[in-house]
């Protein structure tokens, strides 16, 4: 608290400044103070051993409080409670790249050690120990999504231009709100619903590829429907009312002027939604289970699916336990590129087909 | 739009077409409502008859009360100390994406917090367990040495470090991402002038976020941090792959190996190998998950929308 002292000189007016006016601190102040922190953790760490999180945590405090001290003592403490939330909030920045980067270098890390061409070329029927592969579950994992993507994109699509052009009104309401309350429906909850529907039909001890894909399309049809209405939403006006002056039916209107004007920003939505339930778990683990085999017909008993299986190879493994734990991380790698591709294509899509505006 | 039908019977003729797709468009918009209904009816009617049932066949042998409530305690635990450590984080990200960051970098830089959303579950868990987990041991021994008195840390620390702390942190990075993109919506749509206004006067960055960034973004944060909340509330396999659970326990203590499990995490590890009146069962932990978290959604939806009608936007 020595700071406050300090900071009464300024405002006491030694003679050297005018009286309104503060003194700043350079442009490179701050950097110059990271780096000092920097350099002072870095000692410090090979004096005391500190760990790199502690390192960094240390560093983070130095430069706050440094660059704190050090402004206060110039220019005022607003100016130094300013350049210690500009500290605190780009750290806070760095702290949320941590995991990212762990992740990813986590799965590269043990992925990359079975991501040959035996491991997407095989299945694991009759595979005890080492070789095999994700063919079934990749397969599975397409097969299911497909499925889910067909249901889901019709039923959002129209969805979407109902509350678009159509609704007004209670109903319309109504379904905007649920579709968003849907979007918080637990993935577990979503393959449950699935479960218990098919069950009906189907006795308790179902187990199908297509009941996957109706607890995917659960999760996936609100996605789909808040991305497509965002989208029809941005199509102007003055297109529609033009073609319904010519005397085009509205139907006729929505299907070949408004919905070829947003077609791109609907491809992108749908890719998203494909992303974001490709790597669901949980509904699959309960709905479709695992096999060893490949099985083709999502109709026909259990099917492997990628996430299911990188789980059942990490948490059950056989003996001996390295060549299942290898290959549940290369299935870990193989899902992490597929959600990364598709979110890079739906970013492609969305820029180059992106309507032309007149601005 | 409905003025045509007061002019002449010529004016207002009804293609079939239009009327299809009227037709069409409609009745997927109804298939939403019915699917939504469909899940809590279709749940319902399968977690009646582990209700019904008599208590000792229940799994746990004391009823599905009692089954569910240690499962729903662990899940608010969990998800509640993931929320306390993301929310600050993510408006602290929010803001510096939004008012911070250089103006060609701040998409870009969203855009990589986003990407945190994309990682699926399931390699949130085997991160966890295998690279975080570890490295929580350290920092569980010494909240036992220092804060042992705390009811959270009272110990014995796991030496595996697969703790609810842990679970905590893995949630917590999870929702990072959800309350981060909304908050940073929020914050940009802060009228321009008022941001002007209050730097014209004086402020500095920091006076003017406080004065009036974070007044007019308040509802969209605390909406945001009810739906990362939901989020975290029905997450699965990362928890169920880095817990180490107990079912049945009830404990407040964040740091040892025997914890709560959750509700999400247990439907999982049990509902494989169940059949039976324990699926029945756990359909009705499912039932309960699915009310909190439709609860805690249409809250924060509620507090969007009661919002959207004074905000500049649209």
């Amino acid at each position: 608290m020595t700071l406050t002292t300090e900071q009464q000189t300024p405002s006491g007016g030694p003679s050297s400044r005018p009286a309104l006016a503060h003194g700043v601190l350079p442009r490179w102040a701050p950097w110059a103070v990271l780096g000092g922190a920097v350099l002072a953790s870095a000692a410090l760490s090979v004096t005391a051993g500190l760990n790199a999180a502690l390192f960094a945590v240390v560093a983070a405090v130095l430069t706050g409080g440094g660059l704190y001290a050090w402004s206060a003592s110039v220019e005022g403490t607003r100016r130094a409670t300013d350049r210690l939330v500009t500290v605190v909030v780009s750290s806070a920045f760095l702290l949320a790249l941590v995991p990212l980067v762990s992740v990813l270098w986590t799965v590269l890390g043990y992925g990359l050690e079975r991501f040959d061409l035996e491991f997407f070329t095989y299945s694991m029927r009759g595979i005890v120990g080492e070789g095999g592969g994700i063919y079934h579950a990749l397969m599975g994992t397409l097969i299911i999504t497909g499925l889910a993507t067909l249901l889901s994109v019709p039923i959002g699509l129209l969805a979407a231009v109902y509350l678009v052009e159509y609704g007004k009104g209670r109903l319309a309401r109504a379904i905007t709100f649920f579709v968003d309350v849907m979007t918080g429906i637990p993935s577990i909850v979503a393959g449950l619903f699935a479960f218990a529907l098919f069950a009906l039909f189907f006795g308790p001890g179902v187990r199908m590829g297509v009941v996957g894909a109706v607890a995917l399309s659960v999760l996936m049809i609100p996605v789909v429907v808040r991305s497509t209405e965002e989208m029809l939403k941005l199509v102007p006006n003055e297109l529609r009312e033009a073609s319904l002056a010519l005397g085009v039916p509205k139907w006729r209107t929505i299907v070949k002027v408004v919905i070829p004007t947003s077609i791109a920003g609907i491809a992108t939505g749908v890719t998203l939604a494909i992303a974001r339930v490709i790597g669901e778990t949980a509904p699959l683990l309960i709905t479709v289970g695992i096999t060893t085999g490949t099985n083709l017909n999502p109709f026909d008993g259990r099917m492997a699916s990628l996430p299911v299986f990188a789980y059942y190879s990490y948490v059950a493994p056989g003996v001996p336990r390295d060549p299942y734990l290898d290959r549940a991380w290369a299935a870990a790698l193989t899902l992490i590129l597929i959600v990364m591709v598709l979110n890079l294509l739906a970013r492609l899509i969305s820029r180059l087909f992106a309507p032309k505006t007149g601005r | 739009m409905t003025t045509t039908t007061a002019g002449s019977g010529r004016r207002t003729v009804q293609r079939p077409g239009d009327r299809i797709f009227t037709g069409s468009t409609l009745a997927a918009g109804a298939l939403i409502l019915v699917i939504l209904a469909g899940v809590a009816v279709f749940l319902l009617t399968n977690a009646w008859p582990a209700v019904a049932a008599d208590p000792a066949d229940v799994p746990g042998g004391n009823g599905v009360i009692a089954y569910t409530v240690p499962l729903v305690f662990g899940t608010l635990l969990g998800a509640s100390l993931a929320l306390l450590m993301a929310a600050p984080l993510a408006v602290a990200i929010a803001l510096f994406i939004s008012h911070y960051a250089p103006r060609r970098l701040a998409s870009l830089l969203g855009y990589v917090v986003d990407l945190l959303a994309a990682v699926p579950s399931i390699i949130y868990g085997l991160w966890g367990f295998t690279v975080l987990a570890p490295k929580t041991v350290g920092l569980s021994v010494w909240l036992e040495e220092h804060l042992g008195f705390l009811p959270f840390f009272s110990g014995p620390a796991s030496s595996t470090g697969r703790t609810m702390l842990t679970v905590g942190i893995v949630l917590g990075v999870m929702i990072l991402p959800i309350i981060t993109a909304v908050s940073r919506e929020v914050f940009l749509q802060t009228p321009r002038l008022h941001e002007e206004a209050a730097l014209a006067l004086g402020a500095t960055r920091w006076e003017m976020i406080r004065m009036t960034v974070l007044p007019f973004g308040k509802p969209g944060v605390i909406s945001a941090s009810m739906l990362g909340l939901g989020r975290a509330l029905g997450e699965t396999m990362a928890v169920a792959i880095v817990l180490s659970a107990s079912p049945g326990l009830m404990s407040l203590n964040l740091i040892s190996s025997s914890n709560p499990s959750t509700v999400a995490a247990n439907i999982a590890l049990q509902f494989p190998e169940s059949s039976g009146l324990a699926v029945n069962t756990l359909i009705f932990t499912g039932l309960v998950l699915f009310a909190i978290t439709l609860a805690v959604n249409m809250l924060a939806r509620w507090i969007i929308a009661r919002r959207a009608e004074f905000s500049g936007a649209n």
